[in-house]
């Protein structure tokens, strides 16, 4: 879910000037680009629509047995409860902390900036094996809200920090010069100017909380991602399992739409351009000592905790006979399974990501969101969905990489659209045919101008797509060919018998992993720039 | 150099024709401005003679021969016409040099045209800069460097100057129009800046909702515009309603001299602002009141109410203390003004007209 961060990032821009004449071509833009994009957006759509018919097929009376049980209600109140309670830690701290950070003479902030983001880094199931490894029986509905609140309150702090920093002060001097105080400032202007990143932060844990499926695996806490593995693992009969990522998908869509509404209303915010100008810090005096030590707190227990489970566990881990052998032949299992995702969704994202970037418009848009409902659906569920999709209607593909990088193509591409989105609007089509007006072939302009100034963002998105299929969990823990490991399933596997230093080098190379993308995030929000003042 | 020659291009994107039977000739060697409010496809003129677009009907010939038009389309980059866009469009990957040479071919690249182009633009030694190290200005010198390189037959430029602050514009206006000229291009420049075309332009054209409205040199357009909404469009207008009479009309402001043919009968006149000038009051003048003095600094306009109610306007050096608002003035014209057959503006161009002064900035 990194991705949804990164993936929203780059800019949508508009059609130059000197290039689709304004509005004319809204409703009819390039035939062949959309018929591609159309293709793409339903390879990525199989799970989905493939599930609906499965499950449809069970019949309505068994439907309805499975789905009036006392058990789903419970697993949609504890799903709801944990996605809730996990939301509104995730926005205080997040909050809290990019204030701080941006707003204050808090000392060592930029450091703090950085700390606050990387926990990124740790995937959920990691941190999940670190807590199991370090405290004993810890399990059940608490700890893993505090374990994915610690993972995941950088979706919230980053783009809340980014809004903070780019937020007009001219706002806040307004509403200071008309007699409002610091506080009532605060709240009146600064909390609305940062509201659509907060939501959007919000909405984005939201989401992951439902989808998670590592965390609440390991903590043994009930949820929907947990049952449906189980009763897909455990059942003769897979129609309860096949119900129960129908609701999932339901709350996942009712989410994506609160989302798409907030964004539609936080478009109004938007500034108004004009020169950036740092806001005023806040000095915070002896209030700075509590400050910090929440902070540190904080992160001690997001990273500290990881690192230093890790760390113990690691010596032993490494140095068990075989190890060498089983790491290796998982890493390149990983690799090779995350080299044909990564292929197969750049391969479906270039006409998708073209549509947008040179003919944006209702029908581009629409593919855009199709997309981003793919990408929202839990991996275990589209795991399954393509397991019962392999066995009945493409059994050649059963047991291959094939259906894997499948399923890695409907998770990340939103991603991989994003940078091809980035990457296309890098080249704007007036360059091109500047570079035509002077007497360039089509070939000589696309090798000459086109791709000398995409390549670099396309290849940026596939290097960001790969790392994401090599710490992806739930659904190459379904698809994977049998007996072939990968970093992220022998991990789970040996996390599961309680082999925790077994486990250890896989979690501290997947953490690795992990980290380029994060880094990147966390240098293109702005944060690692210059001190203002 | 190279004579271009439009006969009735048409290029509809559905149901709207953005060009609707365009005629015109752009002489060789000339700077030709396309003048025209937003929309009124200006920026689709050039793109069809730059070929990104096909003509839906109609012919473009550049020396005679077609292309486009009658089933041909020669490609966009067989035409030799170079485009110079709105915001420069440099290749931001490469130097200002290769940006100069990439419509250069081999050996044309180790001649000197790359340093003579970036001297004819004031660019003299800025080849390995990029193009992220120069100003706005500077980088609108560097595009027209490099579509004037390879000798095109046309160089084209969109609205290139708009996207600058004033100050800078007028310099630049100035040595792009020297750069062209030295260099013997034929070019056409598309503005919605009337002043910008007046000024710079051998020959304008007045598009206006998809049509040629007028063509001709900057004084005639000015002094003896096609129509009431022209002379709108392109400067600060007074029209009275008059009655004419082999050549002269009778008007609010006395009597005047016509230029060009009228028929006899009910008119309406064009007096510019600077043809009205603030007189002592004697007998048998004409009198008006001073409803509003706008100062400019070199000049100031003076709106002015007849006795008979008529609202006009007059420009004055502003050499002198200004008129006391409410006083009252004589006012004469200078020189012979333009007639038309009075006829009811239709709500539509009087639309049009409203919104041209704002249009124009």
């Amino acid at each position: 879910m990194t991705s949804t961060l990164t993936g929203a990032g780059p800019a949508r821009t508009g059609p130059a000037r000197f290039g689709v004449p304004r509005g004319w071509r809204r409703l009819a833009p390039r035939p062949a680009l959309l018929a591609a994009s159309a293709a793409a957006v339903a390879v990525a759509l199989v799970p989905l629509v493939y599930l609906g018919v499965r499950t449809a097929e069970a019949g309505a009376e068994r439907i309805v047995d499975e789905l009036w049980t006392s058990r789903v209600g419970l697993l949609a109140l504890r799903s709801l409860g944990l996605a809730a309670v996990v939301t509104v830690a995730c926005v205080l701290l997040g909050v809290g902390a990019a204030w701080l950070v941006t707003r204050t003479d808090l000392p060592g902030r930029r450091a703090f900036a950085v700390l606050a983001a990387l926990p990124l880094a740790v995937p959920t199931y990691i941190a999940a094996f670190a807590w199991v490894s370090t405290v004993d029986r810890l399990e059940g509905f608490w700890p893993a809200a505090l374990v994915l609140t610690l993972c995941s309150y950088p979706y919230v702090f980053l783009p809340v920090a980014a809004a903070l920093r780019g937020a007009d002060p001219a706002q806040e001097e307004v509403s200071r010069s008309l007699g409002r105080g610091g506080w009532r400032t605060f709240t009146d202007v600064t909390l609305r100017q940062i509201r659509p990143a907060t939501a959007a932060g919000a909405l984005l844990v939201a989401l992951y909380v439902l989808s998670d499926f590592g965390a609440v695996s390991i903590l043994r806490a009930d949820t929907f991602t947990r049952a449906i593995f189980i009763a897909f693992d455990l059942g003769f009969d897979r129609t309860g399992a096949l119900v129960l990522s129908c609701v999932l998908v339901a709350l996942t869509v009712l989410l994506l739409a609160g989302e798409t509404a907030t964004r539609r209303r936080g478009a109004r915010y938007a500034r108004l351009g004009g020169a950036r100008r740092p806001p005023v810090r806040l000095r915070l005096g002896a209030a700075r000592w509590p400050a910090l030590a929440g902070l540190l707190g904080v992160a001690a227990l997001a990273l500290g905790v990881p690192a230093v489970s890790l760390g113990r566990r690691l010596a032993s881990g490494v140095s068990r006979p075989g190890a060498l052998t089983e790491v290796l032949t998982a890493t390149g299992n990983s690799l090779g399974f995350s080299l044909g995702g990564a292929a197969l969704t750049m391969l479906l994202a270039l006409p998708l990501g073209l549509l947008t970037a040179r003919a944006p418009g209702p029908l581009a848009t629409a593919l855009d969101r199709l997309a981003y409902l793919a990408h929202a659906l839990p991996g275990v569920v589209i795991g399954l969905s393509l397991i019962f999709f392999g066995i009945t209607v493409a059994y050649p593909l059963y047991q291959t990489s094939w259906l894997l990088a499948l399923a890695y193509g409907t998770l990340f591409l939103p991603l991989a659209v994003g940078a091809v989105a980035g990457a296309a609007a890098q080249a704007p089509p007036g360059l091109e045919e500047v570079a035509r007006s002077l007497g360039r072939g089509p070939w000589t302009v696309l090798r000459t101008i086109t791709l000398p100034l995409t390549l670099p963002a396309v290849g940026a998105g596939a290097a960001l797509v790969f790392l994401s299929c090599m710490k992806e969990l739930p659904a190459t823990l379904l698809l994977r060919p049998t007996g072939t490991d990968t970093l992220a399933t022998e991990l789970w596997t040996h996390t599961g018998v309680g082999a925790y230093a077994a486990a250890a080098p896989y979690a501290a190379l997947l953490v690795a992993i992990a980290a380029i993308p994060t880094w990147l995030l966390v240098a293109r929000s702005g944060l690692l720039d210059k001190e203002d003042r | 150099m190279s004579e271009v020659v439009l006969t009735g291009v048409v290029k509809r994107y559905g149901p709207v024709a953005a060009l609707d039977g365009v005629d015109l000739t752009v002489p060789a060697g000339e700077l030709t401005a396309v003048l025209g409010p937003s929309g009124c496809g200006k920026t689709t003129l050039l793109r069809c003679l730059a070929g990104f677009e096909r003509l839906d009907a109609g012919e473009i010939r550049l020396d005679g021969r077609t292309v486009a038009g009658g089933g041909r389309h020669v490609p966009a980059h067989r035409r030799r016409i170079a485009v110079v866009p709105q915001e420069g469009a440099l290749f931001p990957h490469l130097s200002v040099a290769a940006n100069v040479s990439y419509g250069l071919d081999r050996s044309a690249r180790r001649g000197d045209r790359i340093d003579e182009v970036l001297a004819l633009v004031g660019l003299a030694g800025y080849g390995d800069r990029m193009p992220h190290q120069l100003s706005g200005g500077q980088q609108q010198r560097v595009a027209v460097a490099r579509a004037l390189a390879p000798r095109p037959s046309l160089v084209l430029l969109d609205e290139p100057f708009s996207a600058l602050d004033a100050g800078l514009r007028a310099g630049l206006r100035h040595d792009i129009r020297a750069a062209l000229r030295a260099d013997g291009a034929t070019a056409v420049l598309v503005t919605h800046d009337q002043g910008e075309a007046l000024s710079v332009a051998d020959r304008v054209v007045v598009l206006r909702t998809g049509r040629v409205v007028q063509a001709g040199t900057p004084t005639a357009v000015y002094r003896e515009p096609a129509d009431q909404w022209v002379a709108g469009f392109v400067g600060e207008a007074v029209l009275l309603p008059a009655t004419a009479d082999a050549g002269r009309a009778a008007t609010p402001l006395g009597t005047l001299p016509l230029t060009g043919a009228a028929p006899d009968g009910p008119v309406t006149v064009l007096v510019r602002p600077e043809q009205v000038r603030l007189v002592p009051t004697g007998p048998g003048a004409v009198t008006a009141t001073v409803l509003r003095h706008d100062f400019h600094g070199h000049d100031a306009l003076v709106a002015l109410r007849l006795a008979d109610g008529t609202r006009i306007t007059a420009r004055v050096w502003a050499e002198r203390e200004p008129v006391p608002l409410g006083a009252e003035v004589a006012v004469e014209v200078d020189g012979a003004a333009r007639a038309w057959p009075a006829a009811p503006i239709d709500a539509a161009e009087h639309d049009v007209r409203q919104a041209a002064p704002t249009l124009t900035r």
